[in-house]
């Protein structure tokens, strides 16, 4: 079957590819676009990994097809620096050494953006339900959420 | 196109990319239904609401209007998933995956919501209990689709609530739901009650609720509501709870879930 050729906006930018149609947009962010950031943990939508903001959506990226990307705005983990410079979420879970093996971070760091772009002021409860879908096999839950808090206190000018 | 043998619709997929990775569904061809105008948003409609039946669990709890209407309808819909899975997921999806343990089913009949089926024959209104028929099995035909979920208008001093049970308290399948749907006098006597529950029989089944009629709740009707839910349990026996327990904890939760509309219709 021919190829459906998708144009959207990756991270500020145009973004053209071509995709299959069964082809998942997290298989064409990392195999087409070399973004390689969203990883594939489970491709069932369970843990989290791939997540990226679409239309100002939190969704897993494997459980979309590339092809459902036509003319939308997506944020993926490689749009959340500025440059050289780290987002607040990304430099508070340095600090607090939010990570272990770092393989779920890519998806918990675009899914705290997500809370924190509509709710600034989560309540540690809601921060913890909103990343009920990220898991984290390395159990660092409890660093994940004070680097959060922290990120989000900093970001309110706090 | 999707008359066409082996298409399938799709909204959020979250089920159906998952069928197809699993090779538990293999379809020709896959047809997106969300670009089409009023697959996707609410909107008042004949006093009630009309929601697309692709609008994203999220976008039913940021409509205030409809979650003061119906909040039991509202949490049954965000109970699915996660908030990734949230973005995506839709009643349709949720209705006609055809699971009996579909969160969004049991308030959504209890309210007496009707699916807006189109097809190659037209248009047909079907009340949501006749879209499932066996696990994974819908009443639609080929080139059948669900456009639209009516929910009609809200007397005063009615409400609903769903409440279902998990071992965890998030991402998990229900092991009973419980939707309840009741109308008042405004005085808190119950003049009119709907209970339907989930993951305790093939499909959602019905309760007779008739014994909650004229009552304020109490004790007696309680117990009577909490036996008549039982007896239409028909559950199976798996890991995640024995027919004994379902059957057992579809009476408590018909009991609690009752209550809180309660509370609820008083509030409106």
């Amino acid at each position: 079957m021919a190829k459906i050729h998708v144009t959207a906006t990756i991270n500020g930018e145009e973004a053209e590819f071509l995709c299959e149609p069964q082809q998942t947009m997290l298989d064409v962010l990392r195999d087409e676009l070399s973004l390689t950031g969203s990883k594939e943990g489970c491709g069932s939508g369970d843990c989290g990994a791939c997540s990226i903001i679409v239309d100002g959506r939190l969704v897993c990226s494997c459980l979309m097809f590339g092809a459902e990307a036509a003319g939308t705005d997506i944020m993926t983990i490689e749009g959340m620096a500025q440059g050289e410079k780290l987002h607040p979420l990304q430099q508070k879970f340095l600090e607090h050494a939010a990570l272990q093996c770092g393989f779920c971070t890519p998806g918990v760091l675009v899914a705290s953006k997500a809370l924190l772009d509509r709710h600034p002021n989560p309540t540690e409860e809601q921060a913890r339900y909103w990343l009920a879908g990220n898991l984290c096999r390395c159990t660092g839950y409890d660093k994940i959420i004070e680097a959060l808090m922290d990120a989000a206190a900093e970001m309110r000018g706090e | 196109m999707l008359g066409a043998t082996g298409a399938r619709p799709l909204s959020g997929g979250t089920d159906l990319i998952v069928q197809l990775k699993s090779g538990r569904n293999r379809p020709n061809a896959i047809v997106d239904l969300k670009k089409i105008p009023g697959m996707i948003g609410i909107e008042a409609y004949k006093g009630g609401f009309k929601i697309g039946a692709s609008t994203a669990g999220a976008q039913l709890g940021e409509n205030a209007a409809l979650v003061k209407a119906y909040p039991g309808v509202v949490e049954g819909a965000e109970l699915i998933g996660s908030t990734q899975v949230q973005g995506r997921a839709s009643l349709a999806g949720n209705l006609c995956n055809a699971s009996p343990a579909a969160d969004s089913v049991p308030c959504l009949a209890a309210a007496g919501a009707i699916a807006v089926v189109v097809g190659p024959d037209g248009e047909r209104e079907v009340l949501v209990e006749k879209i499932p028929v066996s696990p994974g099995k819908t009443s639609l035909k080929a080139g059948e689709f669900i456009k639209a979920f009516i929910l009609p208008e809200r007397p005063a001093h009615a409400s609903d609530a769903y409440l279902r049970f998990i071992p965890r308290t998030e991402m998990d399948i229900a092991v009973v739901g419980a939707g309840v749907n009741i109308v008042t006098d405004g005085a808190g006597t119950i003049t009119a009650a709907t209970v339907w529950l989930g993951a305790v029989a093939p499909t959602i089944v019905q309760v007779d609720a008739s014994c909650l009629v004229g009552t304020k709740l109490d004790d007696a009707a309680l117990a009577k509501l909490d036996a008549a839910a039982q007896a239409v349990c028909k559950p199976i026996d798996d890991k995640r709870g024995t027919i004994e327990y379902r059957t057992k904890v579809a009476g408590v939760l018909a009991r609690r879930a009752a209550a809180i509309a309660l509370k609820r219709a008083g509030e409106r």
